[in-house]
């Protein structure tokens, strides 16, 4: 894990307007959060092609829906909660047109808005977009992914769901790797246990590593960047061998990155542990650390789970 | 410029195709949305065999006026124009909502050439209008957009955010019929959640409003002529018009918002619109 860090919404904010650049397809909505989901710096470099929509997320994601219909590739931005829970009719809706280009940047998303408490941190919008037929469902483990992900999810065709975080994370994927969309990559190798790890989770996984290799346990580590669609081949080879499997995701216990893996290892009888938020809703907490470690989304609980399938 | 005579005369036999055609897609025994397709038939034959530039050989056509019927389950409506105006071959009128359909229950451009967006979850179509009018202007296109709305549908809170970003954006490309024929599903509009007065509510949120009898196809074409020459704001056309319109039996009553025609309800409609 690099000691350099990067602010994921500052990164995605400024691949939006590299993109813009690129391409004059590319347009932004965005819900009165400009501010804080970086959308501000595309408005400020084409102000022309950004749509200011108000407080009103349902509007925002149907008027893309238009744009999109007529050649635009509509970036829709809010917080995670809002941008796939409020309008989450107009997006099942909008996914029907398996190649519209609807992106929904979720910003803020997990407990990354630790200040705001339960109404703002979206900690189930991964279950409600994984839920919808022809979307796609990205989470970046850090800065440099984030950047990838945002470019692959404008040079693809098709609605796409981009978990944001709102904090400084560590780099914790190599700046040249390749980024496919739907391909889980191994960020460190093992042998004893395979950890799938997602946005944030991946560099704890990290930190888990270290400490389980002073005493002797080895994992390896899979960055699951991709929770739409999984290569099921891939996650079935990456376990083969594994004594144990381990998921951890800054997302509720219900229809996450848990939930994905379990299903496909299904009857595989490795034994599995999850790292997730509980069936609970979040809180306010002066510190983004403080309030993971509250909800166990920490190192530690990685370690623990790792040793507890290896019992 | 009023349209001719002979015009007039073409569009109310057009209106009068339409609702045949519906009656036939439904047939007997059968549910199907009879009531709010019946009330546009003027609207429609006038938007498609007067008004809107379009080509049905070229359904994409990037410089054709949209269509975006927001209260998609009147689909029968443009189904019927679409065959009418040749975008559709006449026999899949027969194959409504069978599996596999080119006809689909709602709206659905994937399946249904000459379908601009996908509709049917009410209160959508709008905003997506909406999307297609700033659309426009980013590629300095003439296309203008129309967008058929339902009374009972507008009481969804989408519409108002919609209502007020056409008029933030000037969307002066963008026409809006509301179909006010004052039934929806379950009853009367004023018994079962009123949403009037229209045309006050649209003027506050800073349409150009018009008010017009839509079975009137005079009314109807200067009333879209008008809406095109506003500058600087989107126009709402409030059309009032006969839930059910043409066929005595469902005229004016919600039971036929979605009912089920017997096999002598059957023939006295068609017998009422005409073979």
């Amino acid at each position: 894990m690099s000691a350099v860090t990067q602010n994921c919404r500052t990164v995605y904010g400024q691949t939006l307007v590299e993109l813009g650049r690129e391409d004059e397809r590319i347009v932004v909505l965005e819900a009165d959060l400009s501010k804080t989901t970086m959308s501000m710096f595309f408005q400020q470099a084409f102000p022309g092609r950004y749509f200011e929509m108000g407080i009103g997320e349902a509007n925002m994601v149907s008027t893309a829906v238009g744009l999109a219909l007529c050649g635009k590739v509509a970036f829709v931005n809010s917080f995670a909660v809002f941008a796939a829970g409020r309008p989450y009719d107009q997006i099942r809706q909008m996914a029907y047109l398996r190649d519209l280009n609807v992106k929904i940047g979720g910003s803020s998303c997990g407990l990354s808005d630790f200040g705001d408490g339960a109404t703002h941190q979206g900690i189930e919008d991964v279950a409600l977009m994984r839920a919808v037929p022809n979307m796609t469902v990205l989470s970046p483990a850090d800065g440099n992914e984030t950047r990838k992900a945002v470019r692959a999810a404008a040079a693809m065709n098709g609605p796409v769901y981009i978990r944001i975080n709102r904090n400084d994370m560590p780099d914790v994927v190599p700046p040249d790797a390749e980024f496919r969309i739907g391909q889980p990559t191994v960020i460190r190798e093992g042998r004893d246990v395979v950890v799938f790890a997602t946005g944030y989770m991946v560099a704890k996984a990290l930190a888990a590593a270290e400490e389980l290799g002073k005493e002797g346990i080895s994992i390896r580590i899979v960055n699951v960047s991709t929770l739409k669609p999984i290569d099921e081949k891939a996650i079935r080879e990456l376990v083969k061998d594994a004594k144990g499997i381990v998921t951890a995701e800054e997302h509720s216990e219900v229809g996450g990155l848990s939930a994905a893996v379990a299903f496909i290892l299904r009857g595989s009888g490795v034994p599995m542990e999850c790292v997730a938020i509980r069936d609970v809703f979040g809180q306010s907490a002066l510190g983004y650390e403080q309030l993971l470690e509250h909800y166990g989304l920490t190192s530690s609980a990685i370690t623990s789970a790792v040793k507890a399938v290896l019992r | 410029m009023p349209i001719s005579d002979e015009k007039a005369v073409e569009l109310r036999e057009m209106a009068r195709k339409l609702r045949r055609d519906i009656v036939v897609m439904i047939g007997a025994g059968k549910p199907g949305h009879l009531g709010g397709s019946c009330s546009l038939a003027e609207i429609v034959a006038t938007l498609y065999f007067h008004k809107m530039r379009h080509d049905p050989r070229n359904p994409r056509w990037p410089d054709r006026d949209r269509f975006v019927l927001s209260k998609g389950h009147a689909a029968l409506v443009q189904y019927a124009a679409l065959v009418e105006a040749g975008y559709l071959d006449r026999s899949a009128l027969g194959t409504l909502k069978e599996l596999g359909s080119v006809l689909q229950g709602h709206p659905d451009m994937t399946r249904t050439p000459g379908v601009e967006a996908n509709t049917g979850s009410l209160g959508q179509g709008l905003s997506i209008a909406c999307g297609m009018a700033l659309a426009g202007r980013i590629d300095k296109k003439h296309y203008r957009v129309y967008c058929i709305l339902g009374d009972g549908e507008i009481a969804e809170g989408q519409i108002w955010e919609a209502s007020l970003a056409a008029s933030f954006y000037k969307l002066d490309n963008l026409t809006a019929i509301l179909d006010k024929n004052r039934i929806q599903a379950t009853g009367t509009i004023i018994e079962r959640y009123d949403t009037n007065p229209h045309p006050e509510k649209w003027r506050a949120f800073g349409w150009h409003v018009i008010e017009i009898d839509g079975h009137d196809v005079r009314q109807v074409a200067a009333a879209l002529d008008e809406a095109e020459g506003i500058k600087g704001k989107p126009a709402m056309i409030v059309a009032h018009t006969v839930k059910g319109k043409g066929i005595p039996f469902a005229e004016d009553t919600a039971a036929f918002h979605h009912g089920i025609m017997t096999k002598e309800q059957y023939e006295a409609a068609l017998k009422a619109v005409g073979e």
